[in-house]
């Protein structure tokens, strides 16, 4: 086992199957990942390599049928749906490739909408989510709504809904997948800032070479198996491609 | 944290507004029919009761029975049985709050220039008292009347308008068939019987007036019916019989013979009558009632649809932190308030119905605070019963299928 006791996210021989008519189909096959505190990980993989059930996975959003997940110190396979809910809340900030924002509510609403969880006072949740906004360089747009700005403007608005809560750890999956290249520098120059500066542990999944170049460490998931971990620049060319 | 839920349960309402009016409209119609029903229903049951009320309570009616006269047998209350003295030793008898001796009939009046038809009751005083009857002007004439046989009435609210329009009559004379009477007074307006009846259509006489001077009889003394008041609705049954006894003995029966009398309990079909506007009041309500419960559904309905709308929105939600009970919390809220606010306006409507009906028919309507009550309890009910099936739906997704859901 390596790793300090510390350690963010703690992956030891994670096995996860989805049952069809078929019968099960394994996505994910012995996989040991450990993320330090403070590392910028990239997550890449062609289509069907379970990248993405990997991300749900560290999110708590799924459930792994084997192995064991320690998040932060706890050991998610022993917790229940509320105790879930609150390791998402608190500890985990979430972007999404498609925003997800309420489309309904205004942007300093939505930020704030995390802090309703955890039963934050009205004021004190739109101080926070106005604060967050001006981080990410949006402190002009706290009452528009979400279709009245860029798609650029609507990922920053995601990142600091992640942020709101001072999460430990954020999961971005393909952050930039919606976004042309400029507002992708953007947003990644927002990530390498949290992570530099802030001390965020951010786990990234892409399968855009570029935008895994901002992180030091890549993780090559190919068949639901780890075929590469380490250092980003001692990574072979063809890890770095968007298919294998 | 509640109240953060309420506001964005509004701000879901307000996004479909007239979903929102519509699934509103369902419990609107509901609470205000239940309302309308019950005001009227028990509108319904007051007005009976109040016919009840005005005929006198615990009665019994004592008519003498028929009689054979060469081969024609005539009706009953023929026979000339009962007699004045007869009334009086009723009126001794235990438990008997008072007997009043009755000889009906009918006159033509005539004041100044007017003159009326109407029925004339010979009676005693006790008579009021038996029928609960008030004046509303002047005084009732008394035993010292009877005995004398004086010409004084009292006269009904009906003839007094027909014969004297707006004049006071107190005091004035009116000729009954071509003899003088003395108004003495005025009796309180009853309005109609139970069978319809307008009951101040009437003028009250002595009975030993009506029976010598006016109507005459062929037996002296004898009158066509006793009508006789029990303390109480218990005593009923006790009053019954002893007034058998005692007519019997009066009336010299043997063992075996018949009745030449018959009691009958007026009360009886009072109850009768009091109890199928309870009926109809309970029946209205049954009816109103279902249309609340359709009105439940429709919410229901309403919000298994949200729910799939916004599966999407809910997988966010738990992405960030929101517990089952959260998403719980909040669509049941949606369902709570969409009722409540429904039941609000259903009652504003219910009792302005109510009002309107009133005003353009004229029935009585009896709006309760415990039918308000009753039916803003209902309408929570009904929110919670048919949102938290919907509710529960919501809370219970997987996030990862509810974020993945398009």
């Amino acid at each position: 086992m390596s790793g300090s006791p510390d350690a963010v996210i703690r992956i030891e021989q994670l096995y996860k199957e989805y049952l069809t008519d078929a019968g099960p189909v394994p996505v994910l096959k012995d996989v040991s990942v450990t993320v330090e505190p403070g590392e910028f990980v990239a997550v890449m993989g062609p289509s069907g390599s379970g990248k993405s059930t990997f991300m749900n996975i560290l999110g708590c959003l799924d459930v792994a049928t084997s192995g064991r997940y320690v998040l932060n110190g706890r050991d998610v396979g022993m917790l229940g749906s509320d105790e879930l809910a609150h390791l998402r809340n608190q500890v985990i900030g979430f972007v999404f490739q498609g925003f997800n924002l309420l489309p309904r509510a205004n942007l300093e609403d939505n930020v704030g909408l995390p802090l309703i969880y955890r039963g934050v006072a009205r004021s004190e949740r739109l101080d926070h989510a106005r604060e967050m906004l001006a981080k990410v360089g949006l402190g002009a747009y706290n009452r528009s709504r979400p279709n009245q700005i860029s798609g650029g403007q609507q990922q920053r608005v995601a990142i600091a809904r992640a942020l709101v809560n001072r999460p430990k750890l954020i999961l971005a999956d393909e952050p930039t997948g919606n976004l042309d290249t400029a507002t992708s520098k953007e947003v990644m120059a927002l990530f390498t800032e949290l992570n530099e500066r802030d001390g965020i542990t951010i786990v990234l999944v892409t399968h855009e070479s570029d935008i895994a170049a901002n992180a030091h460490r890549l993780v090559r998931l190919t068949d639901g198996r780890v075929i590469y971990d380490g250092p980003i620049q001692h990574a072979a060319p063809e890890h770095l491609e968007a298919t294998s | 944290m509640t109240a953060a839920m309420l506001a964005e349960a509004w701000v879901a309402m307000g996004a479909n507004r007239l979903r929102t009016f519509l699934t509103m409209l369902g419990m609107v119609i509901g609470v205000g029919a239940v309302i309308l029903m019950l005001a009227i229903g028990q509108g319904a049951q007051q007005q009976v009761e109040a016919s009840i009320a005005s005929m006198g309570s615990n009665l019994f009616i004592i008519l003498s029975g028929s009689t054979t006269s060469g081969g024609l047998r005539m009706g009953g209350g023929a026979a000339p049985t009962l007699t004045l003295a007869d009334a009086q030793a009723i009126g001794e008898l235990p438990s008997v709050a008072a007997a009043a001796p009755s000889s009906p009939g009918t006159a033509q009046l005539v004041y100044g220039p007017n003159n009326w038809s109407t029925q004339i009751m010979g009676t005693t005083p006790s008579f009021l008292a038996v029928r609960d009857w008030k004046l509303a002007a002047g005084f009732p004439f008394t035993d010292s009347d009877i005995r004398s046989a004086t010409r004084v009435a009292l006269l009904g609210k009906t003839v007094v308008t027909n014969l004297f329009g707006d004049e006071d009559p107190v005091g004035k004379t009116l000729r009954i068939k071509n003899s003088p009477y003395m108004v003495l007074g005025v009796l309180a307006a009853k309005g109609q019987s139970l069978d319809g009846r307008d009951q101040d259509d009437t003028v009250i006489i002595p009975v030993t007036t009506a029976q010598r001077k006016l109507f005459g009889t062929r037996f002296v003394g004898t009158v066509r019916f006793i009508m006789v008041q029990a303390d109480s609705a218990d005593a009923m049954p006790a009053v019954e019989r002893s007034i058998n006894q005692l007519l019997r003995q009066r009336h010299r029966l043997r063992e075996g013979a018949d009745d030449d009398f018959s009691v009958r309990n007026l009360t009886a079909l009072a109850n009768t009558a009091a109890e199928t506007a309870q009926v109809m009041s309970l029946m209205l309500g049954a009816i109103a009632s279902v249309s609340l419960l359709v009105g439940g559904i429709g919410i229901m309905n309403i919000m298994l649809v949200s729910v799939t709308e916004r599966t999407r929105e809910i997988g966010i939600r738990m992405a960030i932190g929101a517990r089952g009970k959260d998403i719980l919390l909040q669509f049941l809220l949606e369902a709570i308030i969409i009722s409540v606010i429904g039941c609000l306006i259903g009652v504003v409507l219910g009792v302005g119905g109510a009002l309107t009906v009133n005003q353009l028919s004229g029935m009585t309507i009896v709006i309760t605070p415990e039918s308000i009550v009753m039916a803003f309890a209902v309408a929570a009910a009904v929110g919670i019963f048919f949102g938290w099936y919907p509710a529960r739906k919501a809370a219970a997704m997987k996030p990862i299928d509810a974020l993945r859901y398009q």
